[in-house]
Parts: structure tokens; sequence; C-alpha cells
């Protein structure tokens, strides 16, 4: 499985020049990668389907108890088959609707890379592991839905996506830390072997709500499902693979894949449900309210998250197998039907439902395939979405929860609604008077490929859909919610059929009255509009308001501020932990004090006070470098003639380049008032009493001189040397070292940048 | 800032010979007795800082050759190429190779960690004449 991942980013890279060669066929050429992974995965249905497991263990930091182990079982078959198979009729669909553009490289390499972050997510076993391909799904689609980046809403809605599926990363990477600290492991195999320890655990709560702060605001769940709708500003390629498809279903992945580890409390059920239907009736009502064909899609695909949420927070095998047969059927017929609008915008140039009316003429092949997708739709026998939706309904009702029952019937109607909407005025109702920007034609094979294809498919699956059942489902279902036997047929009796029949002509009667409907329900559309999204703006507005605050208090441009500042937070920080323990006392050694130390000592306290009271910066610099060479003094005398020297070389290089910088500065024009010196005062006090106890602290600990027998026995023995300083410096801390001199490259590229820049300015102005 | 002194000058060439040759010394015999990269090549730095000082930076550029941020880079470079060593031919980055057939006369033997030394005396040598002699430079 790995040389999948390696494979595809292989191609990633590869794939600004073959579409560049490749022209027409790029498309088709690209998508062989996911096409034969998907054939691999394939490969693997008989396998899984017999519950066998595929695993590939790959150590990572196993210090850290952090490995890239990939596993392969029945939930994550499901999604790795619908990612690389969608993604290879992506590939295709993406070439056709996107034409011979110079930025369509760009796009097939960041598409493939996101293919290889979403399969990374379904095949790790390692949550860690997990975590690091989930952001990289979330940094991928920010480049995805950004892809018109000379559009300013285009890079409005990328930044939105992105910092909400981003914010929600942090709060999912804190819930698999705390998940790790509870369970003891971060490999979701041993977490679910380890039974009800996380549960029993006191940071069950807190890790729960975490993780699905996490996969609430990936899989765009109220109140975060907004950026969704938002990020339709992506070309329609991006938003049928990632919006329907594959990213937005990461959340409900990683629910069901915790669901054995977390599930089964109140807790979980509560939130799940609670939530999930929620999302489920609003998105599914707010939907029919839309006027563009893809923000219809993406509100329906907010509602179908939401009913895949609730399955999994019903958690019961029924409910789970529900689950796998809803997320296949929508992937399917809402990736083939966002295609289709993506044809209709391509072919008319608008997508909006009020102009566009009867174009099953000029759009056969297109109008076939959205009337094969919306049937999976809407549930009609013998489509797949006929048995997926029994399924869902049966487990809806396992629950006794009336609330819960009046929603699902009521996204059943809505869904039955949106899909008159979708279809029948478009491509068979009356053409609307205006003429639409474009005389449309039928979309040319890349296009229309796909949509034909993923509607077949929800066909075919219904006919063979014992096999589909136990290949596929199954072994999800039982990865979902493990011990228990799912029912995989939903017995359709006639009730159901008559309110099938009665919710039917109710949404008839419903998209009759549209235009009424809406107009008295406006109401509901303001409230939308004034929901979370403009919290969002305003939480936006002001973090901008807070950091531009923070900023103008602390980048003040006075070098003294800055200093103080260093000195105050370094005080507080390092010396709250000093303090801790108690005030270090001096060590109790006889005081020993030869002549020639005192003088070094008050030449150096004299310089200081000199350095205080002169209003000239030169003998100021002049005064330091006395205090310099003292130390350099001081530290021949205790034996130290490495730090001696080099003390010293610093000093008079230092006392020079000061003089350079002093010699561009104006004379001090300002000194500072009696207060500043007095808070000066005050934190140079603070200052010099922390490392005078610091000092003593250190001189009286035992435990410092650990160190320091071992480099002075293995110095010679293991670094071949005499001197234990350098060798310590070159060889057993040598990548100290490395940092060291790679930060001085950067300091001299900094003063070079700095400097030049700012006589470039001068001469310019 | 053209303030040469004849008195300056005069013991700058003397002793710009003898303090490069002293920062090689110390460089060499840093990893047994007092010395090092580091300081040995803050020493030569103040060698061509003097040479700066006395005459201007042009002249003290010239006799360096090679332009400062070139030195830094290729120590940069010197240092990451000894630890790649330990890596290729040890067991890992950083670990100190001393070959047996690896000894020069007057130096004596050498080992990746000498050539890491090496590297440092560049990069310090280039760094401090890289911000000098900008700051010399900035007449504006």
């Amino acid at each position: 499985m790995l040389w999948i991942l390696v494979g595809l980013l292989l191609t990633a890279a590869l794939a600004p020049l073959v579409t560049r060669f490749a022209g027409r066929w790029s498309g088709r050429v690209l998508a062989l990668a996911p096409a034969s992974a998907c054939a691999w995965f394939a490969a693997h249905l008989p396998e899984i389907a017999d519950g066998g497991r595929v695993i590939e263990r790959i150590a990572w930091v196993p210090a850290m108890g952090v490995s890239a182990d990939l596993a392969l079982d029945g939930l994550s078959l499901v999604f790795a088959l619908l990612v690389s198979g969608i993604g290879a009729l992506t590939m295709v669909y993406a070439r056709g609707y996107i034409g011979a553009n110079p930025k369509l490289g760009r796009l097939n390499a960041t598409l493939l890379v996101f293919m290889t972050a979403m399969l990374g997510l379904v095949l790790s076993d390692d949550l860690v592991t997990a975590f690091v391909f989930w952001e990289l799904t979330s940094v991928s689609s920010y480049l995805l839905v950004g892809y018109d980046h000379e559009n300013e809403k285009a890079r409005k809605a990328a930044l939105q996506a992105l910092l909400i599926t981003g914010a929600g990363g942090l709060s999912l990477l804190c819930g698999i830390i705390l998940i790790g600290m509870a369970g003891g492991s971060y490999s979701v195999a041993e977490l679910v072997a380890s039974g009800d320890v996380l549960r029993d655990s006191p940071l069950y709560l807190p890790a729960l709500v975490l993780v699905l702060g996490g996969c609430f605001t990936k899989s765009a769940q109220l109140p975060f499902h907004f950026w969704l709708p938002g990020a339709m500003a992506a070309p329609t390629p991006v938003s049928a693979y990632l919006h329907s498809a594959t990213m937005v279903k990461a959340g409900v992945y990683l629910l069901a894949r915790l669901s054995p580890v977390l599930g089964g409390t109140d807790a979980w059920q509560g939130t799940l449900v609670t939530f999930g239907a929620a999302t489920m009736v609003y998105a599914a009502t707010i939907a029919f309210f839309q006027t563009d064909l893809k923000r219809i899609l993406a509100y329906t695909s907010v509602s179908a998250l939401g009913t895949l949420v609730m399955l999994l927070g019903i958690g019961t095998p029924d409910a789970a197998a529900a689950a796998v047969a809803y997320l296949v059927v929508h992937a399917l017929y809402k990736c083939a039907l966002f295609h289709v609008a993506g044809i209709v915008d391509h072919e008319c140039g608008t997508r909006d439902v009020r102009r566009l009316g009867g174009l099953a003429r000029s759009l056969p092949i297109t109008a076939t395939a959205a009337c094969l997708a919306v049937l999976s739709m809407a549930g009609l026998p013998p489509f797949l979405g006929s048995s997926a939706k029994a399924l869902v309904g049966h487990a809806e009702h396992a629950l006794h929860s009336g609330p819960v029952a009046w929603a699902g019937t009521a996204t059943v109607l809505m869904t039955f609604a949106v899909g008159l909407l979708l279809v029948w005025r478009t491509f068979f109702g009356r053409a609307s008077e205006e003429p639409l920007p474009k005389h449309p034609h039928e979309a040319p094979i890349d296009m229309w490929f796909s949509p034909v294809l993923l509607g077949t498919l929800g066909l075919v699956l219904g006919f063979t859909y014992d096999a589909f059942a136990h290949g596929l489902m199954e072994p999800a279902a039982l990865a979902i919610a493990p011990g228990g036997e799912a029912e995989l047929h939903a017995h359709k009796s006639l009730s159901a059929y008559l309110v099938k029949g009665v919710l039917a002509a109710v949404a008839i009667a419903l998209y009759a009255q549209r235009r009424r409907v809406t107009r008295a329900l406006r109401l509901a559309t303001v409230l939308a509009w004034f929901g979370p999204e403009r919290w969002y703006d305003r939480a936006l507005v002001a973090l901008e308001a807070t950091a531009r605050g923070v900023t103008r208090r602390l980048q003040s441009g006075s070098l003294r501020n800055y200093l103080a500042i260093v000195l105050a937070t370094a005080m507080v920080l390092a010396g709250w932990p000093l303090l801790k323990d108690g005030i270090p006392l001096p060590p109790r050694a006889e005081l020993d004090i030869r002549a020639h130390e005192a003088l070094i000592v008050l030449a150096m306290v004299l310089a200081t006070v000199f350095v205080t009271r002169t209003t000239s910066r030169l003998s100021a610099i002049a005064a330091l470098g006395i205090v310099g060479a003292g130390m350099a003094v001081t530290f021949l005398v205790f034996g130290a003639p490495d730090l001696a020297k080099t003390q010293l070389a610093i000093e008079t290089l230092s006392v020079l380049l000061f003089l350079f910088i002093l010699y561009r500065l104006p004379p001090l024009r300002q000194l500072s008032t009696k207060s500043q010196q007095w808070r000066d005062l005050a934190l140079s006090a603070v200052v010099g009493t922390f490392f005078g106890l610091l000092v003593w602290g250190l001189a009286s600990v035992d435990g410092a001189s650990r160190l320091s027998p071992f480099f002075a026995e293995n110095s010679l023995a293991k670094g071949k040397g005499h001197n234990v300083v350098n060798v310590i410096l070159v060889d057993f801390r040598g990548i100290d070292t490395m940092g060291e001199i790679t930060v001085l490259a950067v300091a001299a590229l900094g003063v070079l940048a700095l400097i030049r820049v700012s006589v470039r300015e001068r001469s310019a102005a | 800032m053209n303030t040469s002194s004849v008195i300056l000058g005069t013991a700058v060439r003397l002793m710009l010979p003898v303090l490069l040759v002293y920062s090689i010394f110390l460089l060499q015999r840093g990893h047994n007795e007092p010395g090092g990269g580091f300081v040995g090549g803050l020493v030569a730095a103040a060698a061509f800082a003097l040479v700066a000082l006395a005459d201007d930076s042009s002249r003290a550029r010239r006799m360096l050759r090679i332009q400062p941020m070139t030195l830094v880079g290729v120590g940069l470079l010197v240092a990451a190429g000894s630890g790649v060593v330990g890596l290729v031919w040890g067991d890992a980055f950083m670990q100190g190779i001393w070959p047996k057939w690896a000894y020069l006369p007057v130096i004596g033997k050498v080992g990746t960690p000498f050539t890491f030394d090496v590297g440092v005396f560049m990069v310090v040598l280039g760094f401090a004449l890289e911000v000098l002699f900008t700051l010399m430079e900035d007449d504006a």
C-alpha cells in the first residue's frame, strides 16, 4: 500500500509535465495512476469479504509509540475504492471541464496530492499518521478551492474552509493526544482491542468533545456547515471530488473508525444523533430554496453528511450497515450530479435553475445521466439508493425517537423536492424566455463519461445488491460496529411504499408551489444568513484587530522597549521555576577572594556604572568592551582558556561592529525620562538578581556535575581529542553547532538584506 | 570613513600574516589544545577587519578574494557534508569518522570532526566579514 501512496505522489510531481505534453490525453493518462490503485484495492475485495485484513508495518517514531502502519479492512476498502475510483474519473473530467488551460497542470498535481492524502488517511492504522494526512487534505483542499486565485471570492472561500477545518484539525490533534494518554496507544487496532479502558477514563469526555470538534468541522455539521456551500467557488471537478465524494467524508470516516473506541456511550449517541439529525433536516430544507445548481448540491451534501453522522451515532450494526450503503450511494449519485451541473454550466454559461429549461433536447446524454443519479438519490427501486434509503429509515425507527423519525421523514420529503428541482425543469421543463449566455451542445465524452458511468453503477449495484451487501457493506459495518450481525436487507412493506408515495406527492406539490413557498419562508433564509457565517466574519475581524493591537504595542520600533519586553518575559518564564523550589542560597564555601579577582570585578562594575551615566554612545561601547574583557580575564583566572580566547575575540569584533553601526545612527536625541530610568533600573536589578541566584543555585546542586565526568572520560576515547570543549562542540554536540552556524548564515543574510534594502530605498527617495 | 593612520596601516601590514597563521593554528590544534574553528574564525575576521579599518573595506575584500557570503555557504556545505560522511560510512549523522590513511604532515590526523570545524571556521569568518563590510559600505 505504501507504493500506492508513493506512486501517486510521484505522479503528482510529474503531472504538470504530463499535462503539457499529453495535451488532450492528459486527463486519461493521469487517470491511470488512481485507476490502477483502484484495481489493486478491488483485487483485495474477496480477501476482505472473508474477514481478512491487509497490514503493512512501517516504523516511524518508535520512541514515541508512533508508527506509520497501513491497514486495509472493510471500512478502509470502501473509502479507498471511492477515493481512487472517483479520483480517476475526476482526472478525466477535469481535462474536459478546464480545457487547455496553463493552470491545469497545477490543478492535476494538487488533485493527485489530495488523493494521496485522502488514501493515506483511510489506510493509516495509527492516529498520529492519520492526523498528518488529515491536515494534508486540508492544505491541498485550500489550494484546490483557491484554484482561481485571481478571484477574490475564491481566495476568501478557500481561506474560510482552511481556517474552519484547520481549527478543527487542532481540536482533533488535542483529542488524539488525549486518546493516546488515556488508551496507552495511538494504534486503532490496539485501542479497539483494549476495550473499555478509554471509555472509563476521566479523559474520555474531553477527548470525545475534541475529536468531534475536528470531525464536525471537516464534515460540515451544524453550526460549522457554512464553509461547504462557500467552497463552491472551486471549479466543479474539485467540488465534485472534495465536497461530495471524499474530503468532507473524512470526518465521517474518522467517526466510523473511532466508533468502536469512543462509541457506545450516551454522550456519543446523544451528540451525534442530535447534531446529525439537525444538520440533515436543516440543510435539506435550505437546499430547496437555493437557485444555484452547485449550492443546491452543496446543501444536499451537508444533509447527507448529517445523515451519516446520525447513523454513526445510533451505532447499532444495522445503522452501521445503513451508513456504509448510504455513503456509497451518496458518493455515486452526488458526484454524478456535480459533474452534470458542471456540464450544464460549461454548455449554457449559467447554473441558475430559474434560467435553465428543456435542456434534454440539446444534452440528451447528460440528461440521461442526471436522471439515473436523481432516481438513485430519490431512492426509487431498483436503484441502490432504494435499499440504502430503506436501511436508513429502519435504523431511524429502531431508535424509537419521535424527533429523529420526523427529521428523517422531512429529509426524505425535501430530498424528493430537491431532486425535482435539479432535474425536472432543467432538462424537461419549459425554457425560460431569456436566452442563455451560450447555445448548449452535448459535452465532450471526457465530461459525460463519468456521470453516465456513476449513474449506471447506481443502477447495476441495485441489481447486484446481494453481492454488494456481502462483499463490501458487511465487512465495513463490522469494522464500525464489531461483534454484531448487521441486517443487510431492509423489509419493504406495503405501508412503507404508501408513505413514500404520499411523500412524493407532497414533494411534487411543494415543487409546483416553490415560488409561493419561497416567499412564505423568506424568514428562514434570512435567519440562515445571520447565522454562524456572520459569527465567523465577526471573529475574523476581531482576531485581526487584536493582532494589530498586540503588534502595535510590542513592535514599537524602540530597541529599548524590545529589550525590556524580552527581559521581562524571560524573568517571568525562567524566574518562576527557579523560585518554585525555594530561593537558592549561596554555597557554603569560605569567602576566598584574591586581590586581583576583586580588581577585575571592580573594573567591570565601574565600567557598567559609567555606561549608564554617559550620554555618548561611543564611550558606552568602549566601556562595554571593558566589561567583556573583564569577563574574558575572569574565564582565564578560573581555568577556561578556550572561553577566554573566544570571549576576547568576540568582544574585539563586536566593539568594531558596534562602532560601524553607531557611525550610522544619529546622536541620542531623546534620553530616557525619569520614570523610564526607574523602570530600567528595576528590571536590571531583577535580571541581575536572577542570574546571581541561578549561579548560586547551580553551584549548590550536586547533579549538575554528572555530565562533566562523562565528557571528560569519553573525549579522548570516543571523540579522539584532548580538548574536551572542542570535542563537545564538533562531535558530541555537533548538531547544536550545525544549528548555530546555520543561524549565523541566516543572520548574515538578514543584515545584508536589511541594509541593502534601506540603502536602495534611501537612494530611490 | 577615511581616517587611515600611518601607524595603524604599517602595524596591520606586519600583523596580518601573523594573525592569519595564528587563526589557522588555533583551528588546527583545536581538537587537542585550547582553540577551535569558532575562535579561529573570529581571529581571522579580526585580521581582515583591521585591514578594512586601516585602509578601506574594498582593499580587505580584495585580499579575501572570495565573497564573504560565498564563504558562509561553502562553510555550511563543508560542515553538513562532514556530518553526512558519518551517515554514509558510519551509523548516524555527525558520527565522527577518523580514516586511518588520513594523516597530513603538520596538521596530523584528519577526521570529519576536523573538517566540520573547518566549516565552522569559514561560516564564522564569512558572517563577521559580511556584516562588517556591509555596515562599512553603507554610505548613503
